[in-house]
C-alpha cells in the first residue's frame, strides 16, 4: 500500500513574544523542529506498513531548511520524501497551503492513504488536512483516535465525536488526520540516520506544478489576511489581597456571597 | 501576483544586518553583499515597514474582488449528533444576531441530519429568521461527502455573507472542506468577531498555543467563514414565542453518496465534564499528598463545584486526565474558578483564562497566575482553605436560620 504523510517544520518553541509597540514577533533563537503532532501521523504510517507492506513517503511545504524534518522522518523509517518549496508560496494561508501541497502530491503518486497530524503548534488551525482532501477529491475523517482494522481496499477507524465514539469504515483513497497518542511515536534511529544520510529528497517547485496560475499560490492565493498580531491582553481589573489566613478566607467568603456563589 | 523585492543597490553593510535582524522568520539571507529572500518568507511585510526606507518593496497586485452586495445574511451551522443540538449552536446564533444587526442582515441556520424537523422548531425560540433543513436518512451520521454537499447547496441557495461554525469535531472537519470548495477563507477558533459597515468580518484568534493573537480579515471572497469554540460566545435568552420559519431543502440522491460507512456508535459514559461546569476548583502541584484531596472535595461540594487541575496532578494520578485544564487538556469557561496552588503556566491558563471570575490562591506573590486572576490571594492554601470551608459553612447555617 502507498501511504503519504504530510509534515511541517515549526518553530522550536511556541513561546513567542510580540513587541507590543512595534508588533514585531520576537523569536528566541531560530530553532525549528518537526510539528510534534506529525510524529503521530508518521508512526501510524509505520504501523500500517508493518501490517500490510508498501511504501511511505512524506511531503512538506516550507523553506529549504524544512529538509531537516524530512531527514528526521527518514530516521524513523520513512522511505521517500519531497519538499515543496518556492518563494512564490510565501504568505500562504490555509487555502493556499492546502492547494500547494495538493499540487505537490499530484507530482508524486496516487496514494491509498494520506495522513496528517491533528494540527500544528504554530498556525494551529487544524484545517490543512480537510482542505487538502477537498482539493484532491478524496473523502477524509478527522480526529482519528485509533485504527480498528486495515483491509485491502478500506480502513476502519475510531473517531472521537464529543459525546460518542464512532467506528467508521472508509474506502481508499482517503485522508485521515490522527489524534495525538494514536500510537507512541518511535525515536529516530541512529542506524537509520547513517543509512539514509545520502538519500535524495525530491524538490518540487512552482514550475513543476500542473496548475501554473500564480494567483492561486502564496499571498495572492490566500483569501485571509492577517491585519495585525498582538500579545493576548492581560486582565486589567484585578485585585491582590494579602493578610492573615483568617482575614483572607473571610474576604473570599464575602466576595463569593456578593457574587452569589454561596 | 504580489511580490516582495529587494532593491539591492540601496543595500550597505549596516542596513543588511538590520534587515536580517528584522525578519522574524529568518527569510533574509546575507550573501556577499546581496540580500536573498528565501522560501521561508511569510510576506509579513515587516522588512518593508520597519526596515531601512525604500530597500524592501512590496508590490501588490489588484486583487480580484467579489460583489459583496450579492452576499447577504449570516449563516450558523447547527452542530448536533443524532439530532441533539450542541449548545455552541445557540452561542453562535447569539453572536450572529449581534453581527447581523450592524449591517441589517438576516440570520439563517443550516441544519443537516436525519429526523430533525421537530428539533429545528427549537431554534425558532432564539430569534433566527430562517432554518434550512436537510433531512435524509443518509445524513443520520456525520459523513463528510453528503454533509459537504448539503452545506454547499445551502450556500449556493442563500449566498450568506458570513458563516459561523462551532469548533467541534464535526465543525472542524466540515468547515475547512466547505471553505476549500468555495475557495474562501476560514479563520479557526475565533475568540472575537466584529462586523464592519462594508460587511467584512473582523476575526481575532489565538495562535502559537495562545501566545499571540492575530486579527484576520477576508475582504475579497465570500462567504467569510469562521469557527468558534464552545463557551466563547454567549447564547441569547430563549423566547417563549417562536419566530422565523423552517424551510425543507432537497438534495439529489447522488449528492448523498459516501464512501464512509459508520459501523458503530458508542455513547461515552455520561460523566461530569469540566467543560460544562459553572464552578470549578482547580488544584495544582502545591498539593502535598493525595489525601489532601479530601479538603478540596469538601470545598467543591460546598460551592457545587467540579474539581479540575493542572497536568502535574494528572501525572501524579490524583485527578484523571479528563479533569486537566489547559493546552493539552480541556478548555473551560466557568462563571467561577478558584485555583489553589497553581503557578499559572501559559499551557494551563490557555485553557481557563476566559473564565468569568478567577480567584487564585498562591503563596508566591510573583506567581504568574496573578496576572490573570481577578482576585489574587497571597496565602498558604493549607491555612486559607480549611478556614474558608468553615466560613462558608458558617454563612450557610446563618442563611438557613434566617
Ligand atoms: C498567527 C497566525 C494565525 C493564522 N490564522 C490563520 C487562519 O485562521 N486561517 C488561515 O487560513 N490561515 C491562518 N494562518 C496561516 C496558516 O497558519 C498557515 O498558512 C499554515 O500554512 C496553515 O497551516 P497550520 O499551521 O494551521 O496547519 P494545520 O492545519 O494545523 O496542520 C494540520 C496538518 O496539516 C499538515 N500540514 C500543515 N502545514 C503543512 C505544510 N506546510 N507541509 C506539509 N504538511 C502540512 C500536517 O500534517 C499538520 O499536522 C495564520 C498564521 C499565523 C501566523
Ligand atoms: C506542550 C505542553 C503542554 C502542556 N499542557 C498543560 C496543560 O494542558 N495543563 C497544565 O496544567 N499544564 C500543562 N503543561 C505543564 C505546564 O507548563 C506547567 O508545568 C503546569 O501547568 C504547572 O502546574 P502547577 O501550576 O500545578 O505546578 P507549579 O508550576 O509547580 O506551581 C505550583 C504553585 O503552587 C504554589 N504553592 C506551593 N505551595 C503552596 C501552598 N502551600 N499554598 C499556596 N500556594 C502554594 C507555588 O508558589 C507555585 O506557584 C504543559 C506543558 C507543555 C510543555
Ligand atoms: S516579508 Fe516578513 S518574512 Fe518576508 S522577508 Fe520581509 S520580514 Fe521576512
Amino acid at each position: 500500500m502507498k501511504i503519504l504523510v504530510c509534515i511541517k517544520q515549526v518553530p522550536g518553541t511556541s513561546k513567542i513574544d510580540v513587541d507590543p509597540v512595534t508588533g514585531v514577533l520576537k523569536r528566541d533563537g531560530v530553532d525549528s523542529k518537526m510539528n510534534p503532532y506529525d510524529l503521530f501521523a508518521i508512526e501510524t504510517a509505520l504501523k500500517l506498513k508493518e501490517q500490510k507492506g508498501g511504501t511511505i513517503q512524506v511531503i512538506s511545504m516550507g523553506p529549504p531548511q524544512a529538509k531537516e524534518v524530512i531527514r528526521e522522518a527518514f530516521m524513523m523509517g520513512v522511505d521517500e520524501g519531497a519538499l515543496v518549496s518556492d518563494r512564490k508560496f510565501a504568505g500562504a494561508d490555509v487555502l493556499a497551503t492546502s492547494y500547494t501541497i495538493s499540487q505537490g502530491v499530484r507530482q508524486l503518486d496516487d496514494f491509498d492513504l494520506i495522513l496528517c497530524g491533528k494540527q500544528t503548534t504554530d498556525g494551529d488551525t487544524a484545517q490543512v488536512g480537510p482542505e487538502m482532501a477537498e482539493y484532491l477529491g478524496i473523502p477524509h475523517i478527522a480526529n482519528v483516535l485509533s485504527i480498528v482494522d486495515l483491509k485491502d481496499t478500506s480502513i476502519q477507524v475510531e473517531m472521537d465525536m464529543a459525546n460518542t465514539i464512532e467506528v467508521a469504515e472508509i474506502q481508499f483513497p482517503c485522508l485521515l488526520t490522527v489524534e495525538k497518542d494514536i500510537f507512541q511515536p518511535r525515536l529516530p534511529s541512529y542506524k537509520k540516520k547513517l543509512s539514509t544520510k545520502d538519500r535524495e529528497i525530491r524538490m518540487i517547485t512552482f514550475k513543476d506544478f500542473q496548475d501554473n496560475n500564480e494567483t492561486r499560490y502564496g499571498l495572492s492565493g490566500s483569501p485571509t489576511q492577517v491585519e495585525r498580531i498582538f500579545p493576548p491582553s492581560v486582565n486589567s481589573d484585578r485585585e491582590t489581597w494579602t493578610g492573615t489566613s483568617a482575614e483572607l478566607s473571610a474576604q473570599i467568603a464575602d466576595k463569593l456571597k456578593q457574587l452569589k456563589f454561596v | 501576483m504580489s511580490t516582495l523585492i529587494c532593491h539591492q543597490e540601496k543595500l550597505n553593510e549596516s542596513n543588511i544586518q538590520a534587515l536580517v535582524d528584522i525578519c522574524p522568520f529568518g527569510a533574509l539571507e546575507h550573501k556577499n553583499g546581496t540580500l536573498e529572500i528565501t522560501a521561508g518568507c511569510k510576506m509579513c511585510k515587516l522588512c518593508v515597514k520597519k526596515g531601512p526606507q525604500g530597500v524592501m518593496e512590496f508590490i501588490e497586485d489588484a486583487a480580484t474582488t467579489v460583489d459583496k452586495n450579492s452576499w447577504k445574511g449570516i449563516g450558523v451551522y447547527v452542530d448536533h449528533v443524532e439530532g441533539e443540538i450542541h449548545p455552541v449552536t445557540l452561542e453562535l446564533i447569539g453572536k450572529a444576531k449581534e453581527l447581523a444587526s450592524v449591517v441589517n442582515f438576516p440570520v439563517y441556520c443550516v441544519f443537516i441530519g436525519y429526523n430533525i424537523k421537530d428539533k429545528a422548531q427549537e431554534l425558532l425560540h432564539y430569534g433566527v429568521d430562517e432554518v434550512f433543513v436537510y433531512d435524509y436518512e443518509e445524513l443520520k451520521h456525520f459523513r463528510i461527502e453528503p454533509y459537504t454537499a448539503a452545506f454547499e447547496d445551502f450556500i449556493q441557495r442563500i449566498k450568506p455573507s458570513s458563516l459561523l461554525v462551532g469548533a467541534t469535531t464535526i465543525g472542524r472537519s466540515l468547515a475547512p472542506r466547505v471553505a476549500a470548495r468555495f475557495r474562501t477563507g476560514l479563520t479557526a477558533d475565533c475568540t472575537t468577531l466584529e462586523m464592519k459597515e462594508n460587511t467584512d468580518l473582523v476575526q481575532i484568534r489565538p495562535a502559537f498555543g495562545g501566545n499571540i493573537m492575530a486579527q484576520i480579515i477576508c475582504p475579497n471572497t465570500r462567504p467569510q467563514m469562521a469557527t468558534v469554540r464552545y463557551k466563547v460566545m454567549n447564547a441569547p435568552e430563549k423566547q417563549c414565542e417562536p419566530s422565523g420559519k423552517i424551510t425543507l431543502c432537497q438534495l439529489d440522491p447522488q449528492q448523498l453518496v459516501s464512501s464512509i460507512n459508520v459501523l458503530k456508535v458508542t455513547h461515552k459514559q455520561i460523566e461530569e465534564n469540566i467543560s460544562d461546569a459553572e464552578v470549578i476548583i482547580a488544584v495544582g502541584r502545591a498539593l502535598k499528598s493525595e489525601k489532601d484531596m479530601a479538603m478540596i472535595k469538601e470545598l467543591a461540594q460546598l460551592l457545587g463545584a467540579q474539581i479540575a487541575g493542572t497536568r502535574p496532578l494528572v501525572e501524579a494520578g490524583w485527578i484523571n486526565a479528563k479533569q486537566q485544564i489547559g493546552l493539552s487538556g480541556r478548555t473551560v469557561k466557568p462563571k467561577l474558578i478558584i485555583t489553589l496552588g497553581i503557578s499559572g503556566a501559559v499551557q494551563f491558563t490557555a485553557g481557563m483564562n476566559s473564565s468569568e471570575q478567577i480567584f487564585a490562591i498562591n503563596k508566591d506573590p510573583l506567581a504568574s497566575i496573578f496576572n490573570i486572576a481577578h482576585y489574587g490571594i497571597i496565602g498558604d492554601l493549607y491555612e486559607v482553605v480549611p478556614q474558608l470551608i468553615e466560613d462558608i459553612k458558617g454563612s450557610k447555617l446563618l442563611a438557613c436560620a434566617r
